[in-house]
């Protein structure tokens, strides 16, 4: 017999009540799943990572394609006068180029949540391990991919002989963010997305149309109502600034950055919240 | 007394029969959930049923429950409660140290990847740290036995050698509570050997143990009592023999008592009631039996199939039909009643069975099978299972006479 007597044994319960009724056993759980999860989370992006390139030809060049064949086309577009683009304030392929790259590594964040969560339903509905670890490794995941495409960028900015200023250093953190509000945006659909298959083909969906809404290929306009492209959709701010950081060493729109970062915070936090509660309801119906 | 390890008060589970349904229930479940209302959960919406009803049972260190029903009885359903997977819609359930589950052996393996990179994959899901997996690498590839193949991508692998190293990866484990269910239905005799040590082993340690299966001779080898479940009821035995006994009344709804009775609901033909006489023999008695039958059509040229088994001996002791002794049996429209009769049995002082089976001409539908339970009681100074006649003779080479033994005895 061991000789640890029961009584010291960490005790769980499970009951019908909701579990945002004991917030603060919930919190703590919380916390406490994310500190255990980083291993789990780790091992979980190392494996999705080596898959997915063992099993691949192009490999690495993935990582690259998209963004670079959609700039190409608009390069084109735009050297024909097909598509008439004002002033961009520096090298229109420049300005594209890093443009969709930054939006690429977005739109990633925005799929990898729900991607990792769906492709984990076997394991979720059969261990009990902590669910933070889906999300870490779709932030590790995403991470990896940034990485990635920073060589992209840095081949880029050298061509197009780009001096980089110390403040373009800050463009690191501006896409960071953009990564987090892409996790965010993706981790927030997830639950619902586990339940309907809708849900992902309207994020689908969105990336395209938000490519479009979203002043990647084009400058920020000016004028009413169009303006609010730039100012009202919670992307432009980060991608903006990251461009115009790595490539001038400026920061645009820095009030609705301030504001989206504030607003991120507190919803990525409803979100992980949302994500937890909702667990144990999806894993009931999604399995046989 | 100390405190259970697990603890089930009164747990009750509803799933729902439709997909639309069930998922627009999610959705609104959902709603409830983070809203924090206590939505109705002890009520049944449209299409829901219940999987598991008011189950509650109790289970110290040491203690192996086992959990048999037919399929489709809740028994997955109440392991993923007691995991934590699921929540309960009434009751409570409370469990108390490290549980571990043998349920999904080889979680997160990923099919391209190599036997040894998925052992470290599987080994955080089931949260064991990478350290201990370093220092336990070898034991864990020695343990899974599949030395050949632990460098190729597990997709290569058979649903057996899966097991095999998920189960060499989880062996490793010393939970509180062991979930097991139904792992050993995959893997081979050596597998399944491993198996059932590692669960007598942590037993022995003080571990609590939920053992799902339908094997009736692992429940019970290994547990000290048994939840019998079906989709409708429960009951909770100290009895493992009788637990059984009720599984099996589940599982074949024709058991009666110990009668093993299968009538098929073949057209034409009835059988309405069985006569055995006597169901204990002596040696050199015959086992009489009548069937009585009711046919609308006739039935020619049927099959009567007997064979009896032996406690200890594997196989048939005895198989025969009536075509082996040249007779065609035909059982004429009308009602009527089947004698057979197995004369002279020589099986000594042992618990037999006796297999009766009826087919129409040439096999072609069974209509009809019992297992009727016997018992032999002559008990002679012999070990074997049967004894057949042996005549035994001395020869005097002085003499010219010849004689049986018996006789000889008295010189």
């Amino acid at each position: 017999m061991r000789s640890r007597s029961v009584e010291s044994l960490p005790t769980a319960t499970f009951t019908p009540a909701s579990q945002v009724r004991s917030p603060v056993s919930l919190v703590t759980s919380m916390l406490a799943d994310l500190v255990a999860s980083r291993e789990l989370a780790w091992r979980l992006a190392v494996r999705d990572i080596s898959a997915q390139y063992r099993q691949s030809i192009l490999g690495v060049l993935w990582a690259f394609m998209p963004s670079l064949l959609s700039a190409l086309l608009f390069i084109v577009l735009h050297q024909k006068n097909v598509v008439n683009i004002p002033d961009v304030g520096m090298a229109y392929p420049l300005f594209v180029l890093v443009g969709t790259t930054l939006w690429q590594i977005f739109a990633e964040a925005v799929a990898a949540p729900l991607r990792v969560v769906t492709g984990a339903s076997a394991i979720l509905a059969k261990v009990s391990f902590p669910r933070e670890a889906l999300i870490l490794s779709a932030l590790y995941q995403t991470l990896f991919g940034f990485f990635v495409k920073a060589v992209l960028l840095a081949g880029v900015l050298l061509y197009f002989g780009t001096m980089l200023k110390p403040q373009s250093m800050l463009a690191l953190v501006t896409i960071l963010l953009l990564i987090w509000l892409g996790i965010v945006i993706g981790l927030a659909l997830t639950p619902v997305g586990m339940l309907v298959a809708d849900v992902s083909q309207i994020i689908t969906l969105g990336l395209q149309l938000g490519f479009f809404l979203t002043p990647v290929v084009y400058p920020a306009p000016e004028s009413f109502p169009y303006s609010m492209l730039a100012t009202w959709n919670p992307v432009s701010p980060y991608l903006l600034s990251s461009r115009t950081l790595l490539v001038q060493g400026t920061v645009e729109h820095m009030t609705p950055m301030v504001v989206v970062t504030v607003c991120l915070l507190g919803s990525s936090f409803l979100t992980w919240l949302l994500y937890r509660v909702s667990m144990p309801i999806i894993i009931e119906r999604i399995s046989a | 007394m100390s405190l259970p390890l697990i603890e089930v008060q009164g747990v009750s589970k509803k799933f729902c029969r439709s997909l639309k349904r069930s998922i627009w229930y999610g959705l609104r479940d959902l709603g409830g959930e983070v809203l924090g209302r206590g939505s109705d959960r002890s009520t049944l919406r449209r299409d829901e049923f219940w999987a598991v009803r008011d189950t509650a049972f109790e289970l110290y260190p040491g203690e192996t429950l086992g959990l048999i029903g037919p399929n489709g009885a809740g028994k997955t359903t109440l392991l993923r409660i007691l995991h934590g997977l699921i929540t309960p819609d009434e009751g409570r359930v409370t469990v108390r140290g490290r549980m571990q589950a043998l349920i999904a052996l080889g979680a997160g393996f990923s099919p391209v990847l190599t036997g040894r990179e998925n052992i470290y994959v599987n080994a955080a899901i089931l949260g064991i740290p990478r350290r201990d997996v370093d220092s336990r690498l070898d034991e864990i590839v020695d343990f899974a036995g599949i030395p050949d193949f632990i460098d190729s991508p597990v997709q290569n692998y058979s649903s057996g050698m899966t097991v095999r190293l998920g189960f060499a990866v989880a062996a490793h484990l010393e939970p509180d509570i062991l979930l097991v269910d139904e792992v050993l239905a995959v893997g081979d005799e050596g597998f399944q050997v491993k198996c059932l040590n590692k669960i007598g082993e942590l037993k022995a340690s003080g571990t609590a143990i939920v053992l799902v299966s339908h094997n009736t001779h692992t429940v019970s080898t290994y547990c000290d009592r048994v939840l019998v479940k079906s989709a409708r009821e429960h009951e909770l035995f100290t009895d493992i023999a009788a637990g059984v006994r009720a599984y099996k009344r589940l599982v074949h709804p024709g058991l009666d008592g110990d009668i093993e009775k299968h009538c098929s609901a073949a057209p034409g033909i009835e059988f309405m009631q069985v006569d055995i006489p006597r169901t204990e023999m002596g040696l050199g008695e015959e086992f009489r039996l009548r069937l009585y039958y009711r046919a609308t059509t006739a039935c020619e040229d049927v099959e009567i199939d007997i064979a009896l088994r032996v406690a200890g001996e594997a196989g048939w002791h005895y198989q025969a039909t009536n075509r082996t002794f040249g007779k065609r049996v035909d059982l004429p429209a009308g009602e009527g009643w089947l004698d057979i009769t197995v004369h002279d049995l020589r099986v000594v002082h042992t618990d037999g069975q006796f297999a009766v089976a009826v087919w129409r001409r040439d096999r072609s539908e069974l209509l009809f099978w019992w297992r009727i339970p016997v018992r032999f009681t002559a008990a002679l100074r012999c070990s074997g299972a049967n004894l057949y006649p042996t005549t035994f003779r001395t020869h005097l080479s002085s003499s010219e006479q010849v004689s049986d033994a018996g006789h000889v005895a008295s010189r």
